[in-house]
């Protein structure tokens, strides 16, 4: 890692592919904000989840676990545990963006898949921080002001079962497990868990079977032996950072 | 639900925080390394399995399979997430319409 400065080019290019990572995953948040009201939550509720959770994956499961009867604390937990991902993003990324204070407080805020797939690979320090800001705080920007407007959207619509809103949950979680699935390991974590979790679903209350399935995580993680690099979203792993 | 909401929202600030703030040893052990990295996995899959195949306590099958289905082709397709996930809610629709 080195601290030279960027190039006018190299500073447009990375300005560009962060913009449109932005502006793809923002417009997403249309389908948080809908499918957060058709799930009983309130508007204010919905929007307080994207300003201060602000970790899509962690939104789309607390609302998620609510839309299926579990208690509001079982969904809670679960997006807690979704968010230590964000942890291990953080791991990685610290060293990468050398901030401190005030600063790294605010940089915590973004630290999200987005904002970490599109800095991680970067060349320089300079290069690492533009990318991750750019890319998070466009996210943000966006994504708060698309929840505010599905959230509304949601509202008029009612009935979550109404133009399959109920459906698009579970395709959203899918968008998000599949950049995950290249590992064989992955895949079989995967399939155990929704097994794990199907099997309980009639013996437990709602919001239980995905947290059960967090124990095949655990498991698999303490009896395998393989050693893997931590697994970190790269431009290809996010909305609009392919092309 | 506000409490769940605040507390869920803060914890997750503070997972985050606590990742910038770590020292990077942390990984080194290969056990809380390989959990960490698989419990997305597990709770993604449960999630798509439970929101897809239940109902409260039942396991059910309906439109929302066939919603998944789409979802399914339009990730292999590498379509953008967007299409993905209103592709499946407009597949859903259609289904119980018919």
């Amino acid at each position: 890692m080195t601290e030279a400065d960027l190039t006018p080019s190299e500073r447009s290019g990375i300005v560009r592919d962060s913009l449109a990572v932005g502006v793809a995953t923002g417009a997403y948040g249309i389908g948080f904000g809908a499918v957060s009201v058709a799930s009983g939550l309130s508007v204010a509720q919905t929007c307080v989840l994207s300003l201060l959770m602000f970790t899509g994956a962690s939104q789309f499961a607390l609302v998620g676990v609510v839309a299926a009867g579990g208690a509001p604390l079982s969904g809670a937990a679960t997006a807690l545990l979704l968010g230590t991902r964000n942890t291990l993003y953080g791991l990685r990324m610290g060293p990468l963006l050398q901030w401190r204070g005030w600063r790294r407080v605010a940089a915590a805020h973004v630290l999200i898949d987005e904002s970490t797939a599109m800095a991680v690979n970067r060349q320089t320090t300079a290069a690492v921080r533009l990318g991750f800001v750019t890319t998070g705080a466009s996210v943000l920007v966006l994504w708060n002001l698309a929840t505010v407007a599905g959230a509304l959207a949601g509202e008029a619509v009612g009935d979550p079962r109404t133009y399959g809103l109920d459906a698009a949950v579970g395709a959203a979680f899918l968008a998000l497990l599949w950049p995950r699935l290249k590992d064989r390991r992955n895949v079989l974590v995967a399939a155990l868990a929704a097994v794990v979790a199907l099997t309980v679903v009639p013996l437990t209350a709602a919001g239980v079977p995905v947290l059960t399935a967090a124990g095949v995580a655990l498991l698999v993680g303490v009896l395998a032996r393989r050693q893997d690099p931590t697994e970190v979203p790269g431009p290809e792993d996010v909305a609009g950072g392919h092309r | 639900m506000w409490t769940a909401v605040l507390l869920a929202a803060i914890g997750c600030y503070v997972l985050k925080v606590a990742g910038l703030s770590l020292p990077q040893r942390v990984l080194e052990h290969a056990t809380v390394e390989r959990v960490a990295d698989l419990i997305p996995v597990a709770l993604l899959a449960a999630l798509v399995a439970v929101q897809v195949a239940s109902s409260g306590p039942e396991l059910t099958l309906d439109a929302r399979a066939l919603g998944l289905g789409f979802a399914v082709v339009a990730l292999a397709l590498r379509m953008p997430f967007l299409v993905v996930v209103v592709g499946a809610a407009v597949v859903a629709a259609l289904a119980r319409l018919l």
